[in-house]
């Protein structure tokens, strides 16, 4: 499978979670696990483009496609990716666990959609779960991060 | 060895700005090490064995066939607990590990350590643990009961909190009563606990770890490994939020254990599941108050009865319970008071720290109280608040008179002026409906209420506890620059801690280049993240720390210069007292050093008396009130929170954005309390250890909180600020649930409110 733009062997035990497989093979800890059960969202990757669940997927179920993690967005110290941008301006975050999940998230919706109503932003990111902020400053990033796309 | 931590970053700003975190670099990077990230070469994975059962008696464990199993190298019992297998916050009665009895599901009985985290688990599952299972005790009211089996040896009352203010006969023409009952919330942070310990070789241990106090981790550390403090050291690792989760000890002591007997790094981080019986939670419990009035209003005199259940150890209880009681009237004078607040041991889960403690509870029943009230007396809600509001120089319920502003009027004036949010619309999006997309009503039999509530709790340590932080501050030139370095073992937990320290330095030695050292047990200690009291108090150790620092510099510009008085340190200048830069910092400085530390108390506080639960028990005192508009399905019991208005005296604030993101933040943990998230235990068993299924707050279910931040100054206080994180938790749910009272025309006095309780 392709990581970021690099191949990586398959992982030896076939019941090896994606997220297990990126965060301890591969050695990418950006992916969080907050839940282990598809309810949290930490554990977005993009798959093909597109977002899905790490902790839902098995590692070689991702044998000859493209998984992009939070460390792909802006590699070895680019400049932030608009959406990483988006929530360090305005404080979509307070521990940041929940962080990386949302950014792929919204890289995801901002792809499909690429100017939303409040209403899609909500909908878009109702899979991702944050316990510290309320929501409020992640959707002021979601348009910023809109803002920033343009 | 050591594993990777976060880099420690520089940043400016001064007090008062909108300064961006200097951490969310590494976090939207997804480069910023939480404690579930650590990892070094040549790590073993520690797992738990853990109790099936709620309360039995131990009868033998066996490790044989674990110790055999594959790639195990330590399997450990309570007799491998070198010093005392005994620990707590406040009451050192929870043991390490269990050796006789087990008194809740979940309780820690043996450990494993092994090459990988699967071959750990499996070696724990082949632990045979004997047990005689014993009934367990599950209602705190049977608990205090004389024939109930004693769980500790000193019988089932944690704490007896007895409040008795002004004439204890005194009657009212207006009387109405209530019994209210709180489900258990989790603070469910996101980030699960986790750390990793390495051994030092000569018999001590280094942890890194994810904790709201290192120093108090240190101490019950030293104690249950037979170490003295220096030989167990600890270094802050990313922390994932808190909210009170991370007061106790979780694995800290049993990574200890198993790094200590195999001579490896040992790596422990929880499941989801394991986390719900890892850490404590907010007590559940039952209030019953009776509130009598003067027909014109003004309150007469408050009786609660209010019994909390503690679970299987202290924890934090006899905290919780003293706020909880102290503050069971809410933010209203009141000549008269009768408060008994009990927590009892029970065989459920352990419960303590939550953010709000005590004062969480408590203001569901004032609350719905004072509402009562003003349908008995045909008042208006918020005016019969307002007319009762304690103020400036008021006496609490425990005697104590308090200083500075008390503007409970007036935040309540605020939330009642703002303009209401537009009724729902016929043909609205799904999402703005009860039920949500699960399209369960396109608004036929939905209705809209509008709630109250304002509550208040202290700041910091109280009772007499030594509150106190300790800072390092030293002042440097690097590539020609001057640099401030501070130091505190204060614990970021998200709230901005970092942000803040640097803030305080910028400000007040006017040097823009600030780093915030990673916080470990090589300083003082900085107390607890934890009663909103870490701004106020490590700040202020910044704070004073930077005065004995610029003081220096002053000192060594009159020598350098040979000039007098009126020199001051001004962006990175000296600058004489006509305002004329006199020589660069940087200059001054050369190859100087400047280096102060300093310990900052704030004012002191008494215990209570033990009868009466009278005195100046707490330092400071923060205030908020909530407004909530609800619609409510009333065929099928479904809840949509439209919008929260809040008001909240932040006496000062040091950063903007970040106040903003408290009162948001705390007020989704008050709904979700309010309307969804409860730890089911049944005969002892959490029966929803789940994120499936123990609910929590999603963007759908939060409403924008239109906010009135007021900054009045806190005489007493460095900047004049008051501690923030607390009071958006307190009253926002129980504003909540008046406005689905308001909606429904039902009593509902239970939280979290289920949909039978709105249409059965
Ligand atoms: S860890 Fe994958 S959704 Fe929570
Ligand atoms: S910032 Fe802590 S969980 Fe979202």
């Amino acid at each position: 499978m392709n990581v970021n733009g690099v191949d990586h062997p398959a992982p030896t035990d076939p019941r090896r979670l994606l997220s297990d497989h990126i965060r301890h093979d591969i050695g990418l800890t950006g992916t969080h696990v907050g839940c282990e059960h598809g309810v949290c969202g930490c554990c977005t990757v993009l798959f093909d483009g597109a977002p899905v669940r790490s902790c839902l997927m098995l590692a070689i179920q991702a044998e000859g496609h493209q998984v992009t993690t939070i460390e792909g967005l802006a590699p070895d110290g680019a400049p932030l990716h608009p959406v990483q941008q988006a929530f360090h301006e305005t404080h979509g975050l307070q521990c940041g666990f929940c962080t990386p999940g949302f950014v792929m998230s919204v890289v995801g919706l901002l792809k499909q959609n690429p100017d939303p109503t409040p209403e899609e932003i909500d909908e878009g990111i109702s899979g991702n779960l944050c316990r510290c902020t309320g929501y409020a400053s992640i959707r002021r990033a979601v348009l910023r991060a809109a803002e920033l796309s343009r | 060895m050591k594993p990777r931590l976060a880099e420690e970053t520089t940043s400016g700003g001064r007090v008062g700005d909108r300064v961006r975190r200097p951490d969310a670099v590494q976090k939207v990077r997804g480069d910023f090490p939480y404690s579930s990230d650590l990892q070094v070469d040549g790590m073993l994975w520690g797992a738990t064995v853990r109790s099936p059962h709620p309360y039995a008696r131990i009868e033998s464990i066996d490790t044989k066939a674990a110790k055999a199993a594959p790639g195990v190298k330590a399997v450990l019992t309570f007799e491998d607990v070198a010093g005392e297998n005994a620990y707590g916050l406040e009451i050192a009665d929870q043991p390490v590990l269990a050796s006789d009895v087990v008194r809740y599901w979940g309780e820690a009985v043996a450990l494993v350590a092994a090459e990988h985290p699967e071959q750990a688990r499996r070696a724990a599952d082949k632990v045979k643990v004997e047990y005689a299972v014993l009934k367990p005790v599950t209602d705190p009211e049977q608990a205090l009961l004389p024939k109930a089996p004693k769980l500790h040896p000193g019988g089932n009352v944690t704490r007896h909190i007895k409040i008795r203010h002004g004439d204890q006969n005194a009657t009212a023409e207006v009387v109405v009563t209530g019994d209210y009952e709180i489900g258990m919330q989790d603070q469910a942070p996101l980030g699960p606990e986790s750390g990793l310990a390495i051994p030092d070789g000569e018999g001590g241990v280094d942890l890194y770890i994810a904790t709201q106090w290192l120093h108090i981790d240190q101490k019950q550390l030293a104690h249950v490994l037979g170490l003295e403090p220096h030989e167990v050291r600890l270094t802050m690792a990313g922390i994932g939020g808190a909210f009170g989760a991370r007061e106790d000890l979780s694995m800290q002591a049993h990574a200890c254990m198993l790094a200590l007997k195999t001579g490896r790094p040992v790596k422990i981080s929880y499941s989801r599941p394991e986390s719900f019986v890892g850490h404590v939670h907010r007590h559940p419990g039952k209030l019953h108050y009776e509130h009598g009035a003067t027909k014109d209003g003004k309150l007469v005199y408050v009786k609660a009865r209010i019994v909390l259940d503690g679970g299987a150890y202290a924890s934090s209880s006899t905290a919780v319970i003293a706020n909880a009681s102290c503050f069971a009237v809410g933010p209203y004078q009141c000549p008269n008071a009768t408060i008994d607040g009990i927590v009892a041991y029970t065989n459920n889960p352990p419960c303590g720290a939550m953010r709000g403690f005590g004062s969480v509870q408590n203001c569901y029943a004032h609350e719905a109280q004072m509402d009562k009230l003003a349908a008995a007396l045909t008042m208006d809600p918020v005016a019969l608040r307002r007319h009762n509001s304690l103020e400036t120089g008021s006496a609490l319920i425990t005697g104590q008179v308090i200083d500075g502003p008390v503007p409970v009027a007036e935040l309540l004036r605020l939330v009642h002026e703002r303009p209401l949010p537009a009724p729902a619309a016929k043909n609205a999006d799904l999402t703005a409906m009860p039920g949500g997309v699960s399209n369960t009503t396109h608004g036929e039999s939905v209705k809209r209420g509008i709630g109250y509530a304002a509550g208040f709790k202290n700041i910091g340590y109280s009772e007499g506890f030594n509150d106190f932080s300790t800072a390092r501050v030293r002042l440097s030139v690097v590539d020609g620059k001057p640099r401030v370095e501070v130091h505190t073992a204060g614990a970021e937990v998200g709230q901005g801690l970092v942000t803040i320290q640097a803030q305080i330095a910028g400000t007040e030695l006017g040097v823009r280049d600030v780093m915030v050292l990673t916080a470990d047990t090589e300083v003082g200690s900085a107390g607890s993240s934890s009663a909103s009291r870490q701004t106020y108090i490590t700040g202020g150790a910044v704070k004073a720390a930077c005065e004995a620092v610029r003081e220096r510099v002053v000192a060594l510009a009159q020598s350098e210069l040979k000039s007098g008085e009126g020199l001051r340190l001004e962006d990175e200048n000296i600058v004489g007292a006509d305002g004329n830069v006199l020589v660069a910092l940087a200059t001054l400085l050369g190859e100087e050093v400047i280096d102060e530390l300093r310990v900052f108390r704030p004012r002191k506080t008494s215990p209570l008396d033990p009868d009466t639960g009278q005195a100046n028990a707490h330092m400071q005192f923060a205030f908020a009130a909530h407004r909530a508009v609800v619609d409510v399905d009333t065929e099928l019991g479904l809840v949509k929170v439209v919008e929260l208005a809040t008001a909240q005296d932040v006496g000062k604030a040091i950063n903007p954005q970040a106040v903003e993101g408290q009162l948001e933040g705390g007020a989704a943990q008050g709904l979700g309390l309010a309307v969804m998230e409860e730890i089911q235990v049944q005969d002892g068993v959490i029966k929803n250890p789940s994120f499936t299924d123990y609910l929590l707050p999603t963007i759908l279910d939060m409403p924008p909180v239109r906010m009135d931040i007021l900054e009045l100054g806190d005489p007493n206080s460095p900047y004049g600020l008051k501690g923030v994180g607390e009071p958006p938790t307190i009253s926002s749910g129980p504003a909540i649930l008046a406005a689905i009272r308001a909606a429904t025309g039902r009593p509902v006095t239970r939280v979290p409110v289920r949909p039978h309780d709105l249409v059965l």
